[in-house]
């Protein structure tokens, strides 16, 4: 009678096997998974949840990530390795083949529209932030836009870096700095000689005789004119005057 | 919403152990541990964001967990058991704790495969008084018996447990 109770106790002490609350954490939607992904851009901790992508960030240490993320998300995290398949898919949105699902819950509404309006820009192409501000419905808040990206939880990704100054200045960029963003716009083939060349000239826009349509300078509209067919426009009115349409794709102006 | 999710997170951390622990003596494996002990927690955590605050503050979390693990394990039919979808392509780590080395490892899973062949109107009842260390009226409470049931059976299950050690002529 004793020795089976003391028996029966011990069967009581058994532990949880490593990683278990994560786990349920996980499975509730409560923490989100997360994991380390070698990329194009190199290693990038990536975290996502039931709806999607929710993080991704370059850190020094998983500590760091998880540290970061509870902060600016304000959800938990419980690593694991990662799904077969997930991999793949991230190399995919990463050279735009794909379209990831993404979780934007932590954000406010507003910056879930900027970076739900971000993620329309294709890549090779690049809007100004006052362009995110007019397409969201809220024209005056240029500054407000800017501070979303620069929050943006999900760089690379969402693509912050295809916002820019309409003075061509390429501007700051989270993901490690101006010069960052200049490498991935060159690597997605914008020529951003080009663009920083006609911004310093004041020149926002450029139309093409034969269309007599007006779009920003790296719509993919304008990408088969030769360079001598274009003709440049400092501002809306401008283009208007010289009878020209905006472009219905790039919207540099409501149609 | 989010008041949730914290209480949640602490309900898993501090009733992890003792779920799985009951899981084990009740199902007799590991791998039906987990899933018991992992359904168990979202039940728990389905009917908690249902809950009004006050209601969750009151809760004899305890209690509550054993009533829900019971009822997972009831509901568990053999055969048509859907299998545990693998979470976010992780295995369930079979990787043991420090403190349990592998012989302590193998006499535990020999008990609870033993405990786990007693009918399971007595493996309930001894699982959760001798296993879990709850109190006669704490038990009955869980299985939703009268006490008086809950001894009977306990002293039936301890019983068949004892003629078994003997039959085996070890302890």
């Amino acid at each position: 009678m004793a020795t089976a109770m003391i028996d029966l106790k011990r069967l009581g002490d058994v532990k949880a096997p490593a990683g278990f609350a994560e786990r349920v954490l996980a499975r509730a939607g409560v923490a989100d998974s997360y994991a380390l992904f070698e990329t194009v851009l190199g290693p990038v901790y990536v975290a996502w949840s039931k709806l999607g992508v929710s993080a991704a960030m370059r850190c020094q240490s998983a500590a760091e990530f998880e540290e970061w993320f509870e902060r600016e998300v304000g959800r938990m995290l419980a690593r694991v390795s990662p799904p077969a398949d997930l991999a793949a898919k991230i190399e995919d949105q990463l050279s735009g083949k794909r379209r990831l699902q993404f979780d934007l819950r932590g954000l406010t509404p507003f910056s879930q529209a900027v970076l739900r309006k971000t993620l329309e820009i294709r890549r090779g192409e690049v809007r100004p932030y006052g362009w995110i501000a007019r397409e969201i419905g809220h024209p005056a808040a240029v500054r407000a836009v800017g501070t979303a990206l620069a929050n943006n939880p999900i760089p690379y990704f969402i693509p912050c870096h295809r916002v820019v100054r309409s003075d061509g200045v390429i501007g700051n960029y989270g993901g490690g700095g101006p010069e960052a963003k200049k490498q991935i716009l060159s690597l997605e083939g914008v020529q951003l000689a080009r663009l920083q060349k006609l911004a310093q000239s004041g020149y926002r826009y450029e139309g093409v005789r034969s269309t007599k349509i007006f779009c920003f300078p790296t719509c993919f509209h304008g990408r088969r004119a030769r360079e001598e067919s274009f003709v440049f426009f400092h501002d809306e009115a401008e283009a208007r005057a010289a009878g020209y349409r905006p472009c219905k794709d790039c919207r540099p102006a409501v149609a | 919403m989010e008041g949730t999710e914290r209480v949640f997170e602490r309900l898993v951390r501090d009733h992890q152990d003792r779920i799985y622990a009951l899981g084990l003596a009740l199902t007799g494996n590991r791998h039906d541990a987990e899933e018991v002990a992992q359904d168990t927690f979202l039940r728990a955590y389905r009917a908690l964001v249902t809950y009004p605050p006050d209601r969750v503050r009151e809760l004899k979390q305890k209690a509550w967990l054993h009533r829900i693990a019971v009822n997972v394990v009831r509901n568990r039919v053999r055969g048509i058991r859907p299998r545990l979808v693998e979470l976010n392509g992780s295995e369930p780590s079979s990787a043991s704790g420090p403190e349990e080395d592998v012989m302590r490892r193998a006499e535990i899973d020999e008990l609870a495969a033993r405990v786990a062949c007693l009918p399971a109107r007595y493996r309930e009842a001894v699982v959760l008084r001798h296993v879990q260390q709850l109190s006669y009226a704490e038990v009955a409470d869980a299985l939703g018996q009268p006490v008086g049931t809950v001894k009977a059976n306990v002293h039936r299950g301890l019983k068949i447990l004892r003629g078994e050690n003997h039959g085996d002529g070890d302890d």
